[in-house]
């Protein structure tokens, strides 16, 4: 493999990744705020197809976008509503809808199903896609990997440096605290489980309109990547930046999948296609077991430098949730 | 007076949650162009009435094949939901039983057993498969600190591929390796059906029995009281003595046990053979069966057999009606959303009465 291929590879590690990466950030997003919406995998096959569809209907890319952002948001106002106003178990319903958009998806795009649609057009920076090596991989892509990258350094900086970003992680972490300084709350989870959502309903249409172009139902090859991004947002600790490279890891190993499948003529590809999934709970494995408590059990009985070692690299891989992840807040 | 006043209320909000559901998929259809009425009478018909007008027995008949897997897999529902775990990994522990029983049924089907005898360990063998992998999720939750929900869905799509690539590697049919499955066995090890049906009297009984079991074990035992206590608060029923991770490793046990039986019967009464598709999403709905009767076991037959023959009666949907058989489990998804969406607004109402009242 010469250097060539190599960075054209590396360049479809950031395309394929541009939807994972942006439904990871919204679900962290929705999840600094204290509410998980487990309908990510669901509304990500209901905003592809609807993306679709309207982008094939209206002849606009734009159009089409917009329809996956407003599905998402509207999917995550009911896990909103349901879980904020109705007090109703976020799981519960988050489960369900995940089942139900994805049959949603499947019953509406039935009629649009193989029909030829448009794809997003390269849109190579110009000047900078003539860098050596940088530009091939980071400035000769399309809108929608622009968009990923600006999506992890608003995310971050918005978290991290502002303060309204400091009243998002107050809400997820003491909304008790947060409420009595002047923050309402519950609306603010409203507001952040819809911007959330609509970052993953994003992801569909960039899936249906460029990276798996089209809408084939049931084997449009969606269905799983939503759980994948809610274990990335674990993996990714609700940073964004850690969330990014959670994300680029799945893609590279997906990847990794492709280019050696040619090698392994007796696995089938669906095989390959699994493999994230193990992978996913290796991943969770690492960054929740220093919680068990065997482990601990385990460290206090080893010699201290030992000890000392192991404990540092469990808690480096060691990922805690906001603090008031999926409890309800009460302002009375 | 107060207490009958809530009860007429509940029972209004029910109604008006099968409303709500109702006018819900109703839109939907309009948007394709699907009268409503004419795609739930499509999906009656389909269960209960033939194109000539007569009792259609193998609507019904189809109906109790795929209820018998989904009240399997409702009734191990219940038990880790007693148990306050979201055991998503049904789905998988039904595979791993269509694959154990599909081993076992390998090995023995040329020996000079009785068939009884083999059909019988298929059916054991099957439900030590899906424990296994229910062992696994519980393992994961338990040791390693991994939620059940990830760890469970994880090992579905590990399950799926495993299945897979047995059908297609080593136990593909000789000479073609296909998506309709393993070559079948030998008739001898079918369980036998109804007259020309596909429905076997005796997966009926082993649905019947098994979902006795749970309800006796969950409203009839200590074990079913303490089980409830873990899952209603871990940490208060582990302060009072209650060993919780045994507890929750035992309820995964059940469940798996269970669905592990659901695969088992798929294989040995109704495909004979194993097939990509040998769970058929029974996990998930079993799930959803389990939420709809708000986790209590009485009404679980019942719903079970509604939501089976939704199922079956969709078949009919592309064929009459040219849209997609994916419409039941627009309706099923539709039902439990706004039964615990109504349950919600109950409660909130009920604390509202309450709260003026005081």
């Amino acid at each position: 493999m010469n250097l060539d291929t190599l960075l054209v590879g590396l360049a479809g590690i950031l395309t394929a990744a541009a939807p994972v990466v942006i439904a990871t950030i919204g679900e962290t997003i929705t999840e600094r705020a204290g509410i998980v919406n487990l309908s990510v995998n669901g509304s990500i096959i209901l905003s592809a197809m609807a993306g679709f569809v309207v982008a094939v209907s209206s002849h606009s890319l734009v159009l089409g976008f917009l329809a996956g952002a407003v599905v998402g948001a509207v999917v995550a106002l009911i896990v909103a509503f349901s879980s904020i106003t109705l007090k109703v178990s976020q799981v519960a319903v988050g489960f369900v809808l995940t089942l139900m958009t994805r049959d949603m998806a499947y019953f509406l795009g039935d009629p649009f199903m193989s029909v030829s649609g448009p794809i997003v057009p390269a849109l190579p920076i110009p000047g900078l896609e003539k860098i050596p090596i940088l530009g091939t991989l980071f400035f000769n892509q399309d809108i929608t990997v622009y968009l990923s990258f600006l999506t992890i350094i608003l995310a971050y900086v918005y978290i991290f440096k502002t303060r309204s970003g400091l009243v998002l992680q107050g809400i997820g972490e003491r909304p008790a605290a947060a409420f009595v300084r002047g923050a309402n709350v519950n609306l603010m989870r409203y507001v952040y489980t819809m911007i959330g959502g609509a970052l993953v309903g994003l992801a569909g249409p960039i899936y249906s309109l460029n990276v798996k172009a089209g809408w084939k139902g049931t084997i449009s090859g969606l269905d799983g990547i939503g759980w994948i991004v809610l274990a990335i947002t674990i993996f990714g600790g609700w940073n964004p930046l850690r969330a990014a490279l959670g994300a680029y890891l799945f893609a590279f190993l997906q990847w990794l999948g492709l280019v050696i499948q040619p090698s392994l003529p007796n696995v089938p590809s669906q095989v390959l296609q699994v493999a994230p999934f193990p992978l996913m709970i290796l991943t969770l494995l690492l960054v929740n077991i220093g919680n068990a408590e065997w482990v601990e059990q385990t460290l206090a009985r080893l010699p201290e430098e030992t000890r000392r070692t192991a404990a540092r690299v469990l808690r480096a891989m060691r990922t805690s949730p906001p603090a008031s992840l999926g409890v309800p807040f009460d302002n009375e | 007076m107060e207490n009958s006043k809530s009860r007429w209320l509940g029972i209004g909000l029910q109604v008006g949650a099968v409303l709500l559901a109702l006018v819900f998929t109703s839109i939907i259809l309009l948007i394709v162009n699907t009268p409503p009425i004419q795609a739930y009478i499509t999906i009656l018909r389909g269960v209960l009435i033939d194109n000539s007008g007569h009792i259609y027995q193998e609507g019904i008949a189809n109906t109790l094949v795929a209820w018998i897997p989904l009240l399997l897999a409702s009734s191990g529902a219940l038990v880790t939901f007693a148990a306050g775990l979201w055991n998503i990994g049904i789905e998988g522990q039904v595979i791993l039983g269509g694959i154990f029983t599909t081993w076992v049924l390998r090995l023995l089907q040329d020996s000079p057993m009785p068939a009884w005898f083999i059909i019988l360990v298929g059916f054991a063998v099957g439900v030590i498969g899906g424990a296994l992998w229910a062992a696994l999720a519980g393992a994961l939750k338990t040791y390693g600190g991994v939620n059940e929900i990830f760890g469970g869905l994880g090992l579905n799509f590990v399950a799926t591929a495993l299945n897979i690539w047995l059908i297609f590697g080593p136990w593909k049919r000789p000479g073609i390796a296909s998506m309709s499955g393993t070559s079948p066995f030998p008739d001898r090890l079918w369980l036998p059906t109804l007259p020309g049906l596909r429905l076997s009297p005796w997966s009926l009984v082993i649905a019947a029995v098994a979902f006795a079991v749970v309800y006796i074990l969950l409203n009839g035992t200590y074990f079913g009281l303490q089980i409830k206590a873990v899952g209603k608060n871990n940490k208060a029923a582990f302060l009072m003595g209650i060993p919780t991770s045994r507890y929750r490793m035992t309820a995964f046990l059940i469940c798996g046990s269970f669905a592990g039986l659901a695969g088992a019967v798929q294989v040995i009464a109704v495909y004979h053979r194993l097939i990509p598709s040998i769970s058929s999403g029974y996990g998930f709905l079993g799930l959803l069966v389990s939420m709809l009767v708000n986790y209590s076991p009485t009404w679980v037959p019942l719903v079970a057999l509604f939501f089976a023959a939704l199922n079956i009666g969709s078949i009919q949907l592309p064929i009459v009606l040219k849209v997609d058989s994916s419409l039941s489990g627009v309706i099923q998804g539709a039902l439990v959303l706004s039964v615990l969406m109504v349950d919600g607004l109950r409660k909130r109402l009920v604390g509202r009465f309450a709260g003026g009242g005081q």
